[in-house]
C-alpha cells in the first residue's frame, strides 16, 4: 500500500498583517453604520482601501472612473463600457485581483439601464484575501450590449452566459451567447427583467 | 456519414480496400454520448462528452434541470418570507446558505446579533457542514462502486441529523438561522449528547481512512487523475475544497472571519497535488477540523443570554447594497442584495460554489479516459440543485 | 365412458368448459403469487428530480433500510425497473425527459410522487419554471406528502403501494 506524503497544513492565520486585519473582527457592526444613516454623513474611508482606489484613479484619471463607495473590505467603482476591458486588465495585473466571484445584473427600469457588476476577489495576494472589489458598468435597456471580460477573467465565462439569458445582455466577443439554465424552448422575456411578472403576482 | 469512394480496380485490391475501411472509420471515429439526468453516475445534471475511442475530446455541461427561479422569487417576498425557499437549494446544508443571507440582511437593516446567538449559529453551521460532507462522501463511494462507503457515512450522518433534529425540530431544511440570530435556544442535555457524538465520530474517521482512503483500488482510480494545477485553479476561479486541493490555502472563515470565527483556533487544511485524490481527501481533513471547532464552540459559549435580536414585524432595508459570504461545504457562498427602502429586496444574487466549480469540468475531462469520468466529476464537489438555484 | 361423452360435436365445448374451470381454480392463487413477486421486488429507476433525493438517499441507508422491502436502487438500465419515484420539483426542462423515461419502462410500472412539489408544485408553485404537480404528465399511484417527507413517511408510501398492487388483478 503506497502512502501518499500527506502535506502538513500550514497555519495561514499568521500571514494577515495588514491594517485590514483589524476590520474583520467586527464586520457585522461596522458596515451597518452607513446603511442606517444613508442621507447623513459618510464615515471615514479606511486607509488601505483608499490607497488602492487612489492607485487606480492616478492611473486613469477621475473622468473615467466613478467611485461608488469605499467600505472596509468592499470597494465599488463604476466605469463606462468602452473602458472596462483596460480597467479590468490594469486591476488584474497591478492589484492582484485574479478571479471573478460572481457577475450579476440588475435591471433599473426607472433609469432605463441595466447594471452589470463583476465581483472580483484575490487568491494570490495575502493582504487582499477578504476583499471584494466590485466593478460596475451600465448599459441601455433597449439595446444591451457589453464587451466581454473572459479574455481578462476566464472565470466569468459561465456567469456572463447566465446573465445573457436571464437579462438579455449581449456580450460581444463571448463565444457562446446561448441558453444555459433555462429550457431550450424558452420563448418569453428574459426572466430577471422587471416587466416579467411571475404567476399570480 | 457514408463516404462514396469508388474503388479502383488494381492488382493490390485488398490493400486498397483495407485503406478505404480505415479511412471511413476514422471519420466516424468520434462518438457523442450524453451523460444525462437519468444516469447512475450523474445526479440531476447533464453533460455531453465526445469520445474518440476511450479518450474524451470535448465536454459540454448542460445544467438547468432543477432551475426553480430562486432569484426571481425573492423579489416578491419580504426578507423573512424568503428564508424557506432560499434554503431548498441545499436542503441538508441549509444553515450555511441562510447564514450568508442573514449576514447580508443584518447589514442592510442594521441589526446586531447577541453573542450567544452567534455561537449557536456557528455551531449549527458546523453541524450542517458535517452532514453535507458525509452525504457527498457516500455518493462518491457509490459512484466508484464501493457500496460500504455508501452505507457507513449515511449511518454516521444520522448522528448529526439527530442533533439538528433536537435543536431545530427538522431533519433537514432547518430554517434555524434568521436575520438577527437563531430561532430558539439549545435544549437541555444537548451539549453532552453533542460531545458524545463527536467523540464517537472521530473514532469512525479512522475506520474510513482504512477502508476507503488507503484502499489500493480507490488510490489507483483517483491518484494522478484530473490534475488541476495551482495557476489554473486561480484563473478558473474555483472555490472550496477544489481550490484547497490544488495548493491555495483559502478559507472564507480565515480570510474574512464572520461572527465568532476570529476567536476560534483552527488551521486551513490544504494539499498540493491537485488530483482527484487530493480533492477527495481535503473534505475529510475539513471534517476533522470541524470537530475541533465544534468542541471549542461548546466550550466558549456564554452560559446565558439572548439568542435573537428583536426585529420589527416587517423590517425595511436601508437603500443600498450588501455582499456577504460564508464558507459552506462547497466553497464560498455569497449573497449580493440590493435594497431600495421597501420590505422586499430589489435584487438578490446568489453566488454558489457549485456553479463556480462547473467551469473546471470541461477543463479536466478533456484528455482523460471515459472511465475516469465519475471520479473527476464528483470530486469537484458539485451539487446540481444548488448550481441551478 | 369418456368416448361416449366426448364426440366430435361437443369436443370444443368440453375443452372450453374445462379450461374455464381450470382458470377459475388457478386465477386467485396464481394472481396472488405474481403480485407477491411484484411487491417484494420494486426496483426504482435512478432518476433524481430535485431536493427530495437527499431523503431518498437517507432512506436507503442503514437506519431506514428500504432494501428489506426489495427496493434496490442500483441498476443502470431502466428497462429492468418498474418503479419511478418522482423526488421533488419537476421543471419545464426535466418534464419531457421524465415522460421519455416513463415511456421506456416496461409494463407493469408504478409511480410514487414524493414531496409537496411533485404533488401540486409545493413551495415553488408560482415560479416560472415549475410544473404544478407531476400528475399532468404521468399517472401517479401513491402521493407521499411532506417537504421533504421523512424516510418513515416514504416507507409508509411504499407499503400503501404494496397494498394497491395486492388488490390489482393481473391480466
Amino acid at each position: 500500500m503506497t502512502s501518499e506524503p500527506k502535506e502538513k497544513p500550514i497555519e495561514s492565520s499568521t500571514t494577515q498583517s495588514s491594517p485590514s486585519s483589524t476590520q474583520p473582527a467586527k464586520p457585522a457592526t461596522q458596515p451597518a453604520k452607513p446603511a442606517t444613516q444613508p442621507a447623513k454623513q459618510e464615515p471615514e474611508s479606511p486607509p488601505f482601501e483608499k490607497e488602492i482606489v487612489s492607485q487606480i484613479l492616478s492611473h486613469f484619471g477621475n473622468d473615467k472612473i466613478k467611485v461608488s463607495y469605499i467600505r472596509p473590505l468592499r470597494i465599488k467603482i463604476s466605469v463606462d463600457p468602452s473602458n472596462i476591458v483596460e480597467v479590468a486588465t490594469f486591476i488584474r495585473d497591478n492589484l492582484g485581483l485574479d478571479h471573478a466571484e460572481a457577475v450579476s445584473g440588475t435591471d433599473y427600469p426607472k433609469d432605463g439601464q441595466i447594471e452589470v457588476i463583476y465581483q472580483l476577489g484575490s487568491y494570490s495576494r495575502d493582504d487582499m484575501e477578504g476583499h471584494i472589489f466590485s466593478l460596475a458598468t451600465r448599459t441601455n435597456r433597449d439595446d444591451a450590449r457589453l464587451p466581454t471580460l473572459i479574455n481578462v477573467y476566464k472565470s466569468a465565462e459561465y456567469h456572463e452566459r447566465e446573465t445573457f439569458e436571464m437579462l438579455g445582455v449581449y456580450f460581444e466577443g463571448h463565444p457562446r451567447n446561448e441558453r444555459f439554465i433555462l429550457p431550450e424552448d424558452w420563448a418569453d422575456l428574459p426572466p430577471l427583467r422587471k416587466e416579467f411578472r411571475i404567476r399570480g403576482r | 456519414m457514408a463516404k462514396n469512394v469508388e474503388p479502383e480496380i488494381e492488382d493490390d485490391l485488398n490493400k486498397k480496400l483495407a485503406i478505404q475501411i480505415v479511412k471511413e472509420s476514422e471519420d466516424d471515429r468520434l462518438m457523442r454520448l450524453s451523460v444525462g439526468p437519468q444516469h447512475p453516475g450523474s445526479g440531476h445534471f447533464r453533460f455531453t462528452v465526445t469520445v474518440d475511442g476511450d479518450y474524451i475530446v470535448h465536454c459540454d455541461p448542460d445544467p438547468g434541470y432543477v432551475h426553480r427561479g430562486e432569484e426571481k422569487m425573492c423579489e416578491y417576498r419580504n426578507f423573512i418570507q424568503n428564508i424557506p425557499h432560499l434554503e431548498r437549494p441545499v436542503i441538508h446544508d441549509s444553515s450555511n446558505i441562510i447564514y450568508s443571507y442573514s449576514l447580508a440582511v443584518e447589514q442592510l437593516v442594521g441589526i446586531e446579533v447577541p453573542r450567544r446567538g452567534q455561537f449557536i449559529r456557528a455551531l449549527a453551521s458546523e453541524l450542517d457542514r458535517q452532514i453535507y460532507t458525509l452525504y457527498w462522501l457516500a455518493i462518491y463511494g457509490i459512484f466508484l462502486g464501493h457500496s460500504t462507503m455508501f452505507m457507513w457515512p449515511t449511518a454516521d450522518r444520522e448522528l448529526f441529523i439527530d442533533l439538528m433534529d433536537a435543536l431545530t425540530g427538522a431533519r433537514v431544511t432547518h430554517a434555524f438561522n434568521i436575520p438577527g440570530g437563531v430561532r430558539n435556544d439549545i435544549p437541555d442535555g444537548f451539549k453532552d449528547k453533542c460531545l458524545r457524538n463527536i467523540a464517537y465520530f472521530e473514532k469512525r474517521l479512522k475506520e474510513y481512512e482504512d477502508i476507503f482512503y488507503n484502499n489500493p483500488l480507490f488510490r489507483q482510480r483517483t491518484e494522478g487523475v484530473g490534475i488541476l494545477t495551482k495557476d489554473d485553479a486561480i484563473n478558473l476561479g474555483v472555490t472550496g475544497s477544489v481550490l484547497r486541493a490544488s495548493g491555495v490555502p483559502y478559507d472564507v472563515r480565515k480570510a474574512e472571519p464572520y461572527d465568532v470565527y476570529n476567536e476560534m483556533d483552527f488551521k486551513v487544511q490544504y494539499m498540493k497535488s491537485g488530483d482527484s485524490f487530493a480533492r477527495s481527501y481535503v473534505p475529510f481533513l475539513d471534517m476533522k477540523e470541524s470537530c475541533h471547532i465544534m468542541r471549542q464552540l461548546l466550550d466558549k459559549m456564554p452560559d446565558s443570554g439572548e439568542v435573537r435580536a428583536k426585529l420589527q414585524p416587517n423590517p425595511k432595508g436601508a437603500p443600498g447594497e450588501a455582499y456577504r459570504r460564508v464558507e459552506s461545504g462547497r466553497g464560498a457562498l455569497g449573497y449580493y442584495i440590493v435594497s431600495d427602502g421597501t420590505p422586499k429586496p430589489y435584487r438578490v444574487k446568489i453566488s454558489v460554489g457549485s456553479f463556480r466549480n462547473m467551469i473546471a469540468l470541461p477543463h479536466l475531462l478533456v484528455g482523460s479516459k471515459l472511465a475516469d469520468m465519475p471520479s473527476v466529476y464528483w470530486s469537484l464537489n458539485y451539487w446540481p440543485v444548488e448550481a441551478d438555484r | 365412458m369418456i368416448k361416449d361423452l366426448v364426440n366430435p360435436s361437443n369436443f370444443n365445448i368440453m375443452v372450453s368448459k374445462l379450461s374455464d374451470v381450470l382458470v377459475k381454480a388457478l386465477d386467485k392463487p396464481l394472481g396472488y403469487a405474481i403480485n407477491w413477486g411484484r411487491i417484494w421486488s420494486l426496483w426504482p429507476v435512478h432518476l433524481e428530480t430535485a431536493c427530495c433525493s437527499v431523503e431518498f438517499g437517507a432512506a436507503s441507508g442503514p437506519r431506514y433500510d428500504v432494501e428489506r422491502f426489495g427496493i434496490i436502487e442500483a441498476f443502470g438500465s431502466l428497462r429492468q425497473c418498474d418503479l419511478i419515484v418522482v423526488q421533488g420539483t419537476v421543471n419545464r426542462k426535466m418534464a419531457p425527459r421524465l415522460r421519455m423515461v416513463y415511456d421506456q419502462m416496461p409494463e407493469p410500472k408504478y409511480v410514487i410522487a414524493m414531496g409537496a412539489c411533485a404533488i401540486t408544485g409545493g413551495l415553488y408553485v408560482d415560479s416560472y419554471n415549475v410544473l404544478p404537480g407531476v400528475d399532468g404528465i404521468i399517472p401517479v399511484d401513491v402521493y407521499v406528502p411532506g417537504c421533504p417527507p421523512r424516510p418513515e413517511t416514504l416507507i409508509q408510501g411504499t407499503m400503501l403501494l404494496q397494498e394497491k398492487i395486492k388488490r390489482s388483478k393481473i391480466k
